[in-house]
């Protein structure tokens, strides 16, 4: 025994231990959110069964299984629910009922006991709704104007053409909209500021302000019929309407503007289910958010991350690689530097939130306060800067990931060798000329280093974020049609910040936990996806300066 | 130093048969037209003296060789030549060295000019991360040359000259790291001799390379000497004896005997040298 302690083979159990922890707990995490993320789009059977407690009204069920757990029966009991006597454990179902505006509860816990054999009929229809989630029921009649055009066995066919029409009129609403209202709009808001900004300089002249009015006029007279093709579309896509049966007897009508997407999830067939949940995922990424988040898409959160990232990348890299060439090039090796750097490398341990308080108190009020003074004076008192906004966010992050960019361009530096710098020079080239022609392009592999480093960092980051910019639902995306296309001082939507609101800010928590496994999936996704571009470029220019490593 | 008492005849041994053309004539200093000259240099690493008063002569086109033993201060006399010692924090110089009449040392002297003219090369091969031919092209695209024409002509030229031309002509474009170390050190020579420069430093130019690829420099330091005036600091005394015309022995910073080669390996006039090239120092 103590021959084979000796023998060191202890320690490589130990160590072999250690790294398969690691292994099981990166791996468990990863497939936990692939699953729950995955699982997410999948159109479940919906089942229907009557429920009956002792002692109450028989209740008809319509929804799909969310989970089912087993308790002890004393639990049960304690719960004032009447478990017969002789029973141990109990199997108790959460059922999505969905019909969140008819009953009131779109979820609920069901004891198997008490349940009837489950049926999975093939007409139950789900309806997603613009509001008010889900629909669960039996469809019954079609109607336009008011008059059955299809019922029966021709209604689905007759319901999934009406629902394909009013779904275009849906789209072309949205951007009519989106995009030539929020065009007109912007530039409305233009010709005020304009109009504010001559009155500050005293040079609001008669003619100045007859032009501006013109423009105004003429903007106006645009709205006006936008609005008008606006109205008769809302009028179009109100016309048609579904006659549904709930699972209490109770007869509903929908309007098909306000839904989404229907489907019999009994009657598909696997390919079907396929391309549904293909379909579904789709609209999940490209979608954006309804109903305070809890459904539809999160692409303006990806959209705001991604945009995040690269303003940051954009700032931190130049910052960094400058300061780490100065540190390691120029600046005297002495005590004052030694400071310097343990101050730069402390800076990376700072909690993200003191960054973001740093960020609100001086960067968007003091920095941005002053900016929008000097340059936009006629939006006043709207701050234009002076707010947190996408740029604010991504220099918030910048500061945070700069010691990162500057240790690792800095270790790299230190490894070109002295050989290739000295060779540089001895051709009669400066300091400088060696530094930007030979020792900084070889040192950039380290310098991608960082920035991968960087964006692992900043992507994830969210307290920071919640002050200087990120907001949950930012009316438009930072980049649109409009001059100047890229907008750094509008709120943006982010990943990360996503997941917590609609996980643990939203009203309807049952309905949100898919959606927060989705969109961690998606965020995992994300920063994997950046990183493997970035690691892509690393290796390139490894390849190109390949040598000096051996 | 473990100097025995007394010697009755020089040891040719070790340098018997290096020259093969030993016939011929004995150079003199005298009558050589001067590059280089050191006087009374003294260089300080802080309080280390690493140089002791060293003054010589390096005559133009020809090759000069130190030759000492580890730490003698060869490889930091080469290196004041063109200032490299400047990157040293520490270094304090006294004395001074002329170059055909400039003092290099001057306040007013233009460091990166002066490397111009004082190309160097160094123990191993140390190409930029870059293709062959922006290699050759670095030194002229530092003084501003953009023509092409002129660039492709210097290239080839240069190329030629170090005997690599044929080996690459056909991949220019291509990583200078794909080279051997053989290949690697002559694209090297080719770059420094790219923007002409009056004097060649070569520090232990073959140290790091295999006896075929050395023959191949020794040969064209050979022809090198033609163009320019070329100082090399090397480790091996027969390669001294094969590619020098004159010799300095330099021991513990201090310049013992500078003299036509043949001569300071046949007769050498130091009994230290004398003990060194015969291998009975240390």
């Amino acid at each position: 025994m103590i021959k084979w302690w000796k023998s060191g083979a202890p320690w490589i159990w130990f160590h072999g231990g250690a790294v398969t922890i690691s292994m099981i707990m990166v791996f468990g995490l990863l497939m936990l959110i692939l699953v729950r993320g995955f699982g997410a789009f999948w159109p479940h059977a919906v089942l229907e069964t009557t429920y009956e407690l002792p002692g109450a009204e028989p209740q008809q069920i319509i929804g799909e299984l969310r989970r089912s757990e087993t308790l002890t029966a004393q639990s049960m009991r304690e719960a004032g629910v009447a478990v017969p006597d002789e029973q141990i454990l109990v199997q108790r179902h959460l059922i999505k009922m969905g019909n969140r505006d008819v009953t009131g509860r779109d979820f609920g816990y069901f004891i198997d006991d008490f349940m009837e054999p489950w049926r999975y009929p093939k007409d139950i229809a789900v309806l997603e709704r613009r509001e008010w989630g889900d629909f669960y029921g039996q469809p019954l009649r079609l109607l336009e104007q008011g008059e059955v055009v299809a019922a029966g066995d021709d209604l689905w066919p007759a319901f999934e053409e009406r629902l394909r029409r009013s779904n275009a009129l849906f789209d072309e609403i949205r951007a009519i909209e989106r995009g030539a209202i929020g065009n007109v709009n912007f530039r409305i808001e233009r010709v005020r500021l304009d109009r504010r900004r001559a009155e500050l300089n005293d040079q609001l002249t008669p003619e100045r302000e007859a032009e501006l009015q013109q423009r105004r006029e003429a903007l106006q007279a645009e709205y006006a019929v936008l609005e008008q093709r606006l109205n008769q579309l809302y009028a179009d896509a109100d016309r048609d309407r579904i006659v549904m049966l709930t699972a209490g007897e109770e007869e509903i009508t929908i309007r098909l503007a306000d839904i989404v997407k229907a489907w019999q999830p009994n009657a598909m067939s696997l390919p079907a289910k396929l391309g549904f949940y293909v379909g579904d995922f789709f609209d999940f990424i490209f979608g954006y958010p309804r109903e305070a988040n809890t459904e539809g898409g999160i692409f303006p959160a990806i959209f705001g991350t991604v945009a995040m990232v690269l303003v940051m990348s954009i700032i931190v890299t130049p910052f960094g690689v400058l300061a780490a060439i100065y540190l390691r090039e120029y600046a005297k090796q002495g005590p004052l530097l030694r400071t310097i750097r343990i101050s730069v490398y402390n800076l990376a341990g700072v909690p993200s939130i003191v960054f973001g308080v740093f960020g609100l108190g001086f960067l968007v009020y003091m920095v941005g306060g002053q900016i929008d003074q000097a340059f936009y004076p006629e939006a006043l008192p709207a701050p234009t800067f002076g707010t947190p906004g996408l740029f604010w966010a991504s220099l918030t992050l910048a500061l945070l990931t700069l010691p990162v960019v500057i240790v690792s361009t800095e270790e790299g530096l230190a490894r070109i060798p002295s050989t290739i710098r000295q060779g540089s020079l001895a051709l009669g080239a400066t300091k400088a000329e060696t530094l930007w022609k030979v020792v900084v392009p070889l040192a950039t592999p380290a310098m991608m280093t960082g920035l991968i480093l960087a964006i692992a960092r900043a992507a994830g980051e969210v307290a920071p974020l919640m002050l200087v910019g990120v907001v949950k639902l930012a009316p438009t995306l930072p980049i649109d049609g409009n001059f100047p296309f890229l907008h750094l001082e509008r709120k943006i939507m982010h990943l990360g910040f996503h997941i917590y609101d609609v996980g643990f800010q939203s009203p309807h928590a049952e309905a949100a936990e898919q959606l927060v496994y989705a969109t961690a999936l998606i965020l995992v996704l994300l920063i994997v996806i950046l990183n493997l571009t970035a690691i892509t470029i690393r290796n390139h220019l490894r390849e190109k300066y390949r040598a000096e490593s051996d | 130093m473990n100097m025995p008492a007394s010697h009755p005849e020089p040891a040719p041994s070790m340098t018997a048969g290096l020259f093969d053309a030993a016939n011929r004539e004995v150079l003199s200093l005298q009558h050589e037209d001067i590059a280089l000259s050191v006087e009374h240099l003294s260089l300080y690493y802080g309080a280390d003296k690493a140089l002791d008063d060293v003054s010589l002569s390096v005559p133009t086109k020809r090759v000069t060789a130190f030759i000492g033993p580890s730490g003698c201060g060869k490889s930091t006399l080469l290196r004041c030549f063109n200032r490299m010692n400047d990157l040293v924090d520490s270094v304090r110089i006294e004395g001074s060295i002329m170059l055909h009449g400039e003092d290099v040392y001057d306040r007013n002297t233009d460091v990166a000019e002066l490397r111009r003219r004082v190309g160097m090369v160094f123990q191993k091969p140390n190409p930029f991360p870059k293709s062959i031919y922006e290699n050759v092209a670095y030194g002229l695209r530092l003084q501003g040359v953009r023509t092409r024409a002129v660039l492709d002509e210097v290239v080839e030229r240069s190329l030629k000259a170090v005997g690599l031309w044929d080996e690459v002509k056909d991949r220019l474009e291509g990583n200078a790291f794909g080279l051997s170390g053989g290949q690697q050190q002559r694209l090297v020579i080719a770059r420094a001799i790219a923007i002409e420069p009056e004097v060649l430093l070569l520090d232990e130019p073959t140290s790091a390379l295999d006896p075929i690829s050395t023959a191949k420099i020794e040969q064209l330091i050979d022809e090198l000497k033609e163009q320019f005036t070329i100082l090399i600091v090397t480790h091996n005394m027969q390669q001294a004896g094969r590619v020098s015309d004159f010799t300095a022995y330099m021991y513990l910073g201090k310049l013992i005997e500078h003299a036509d080669t043949m001569d300071l390996f046949t007769n050498p006039k130091e009994k230290a040298t004398e003990d060194y090239i015969t291998g009975r120092y240390g």
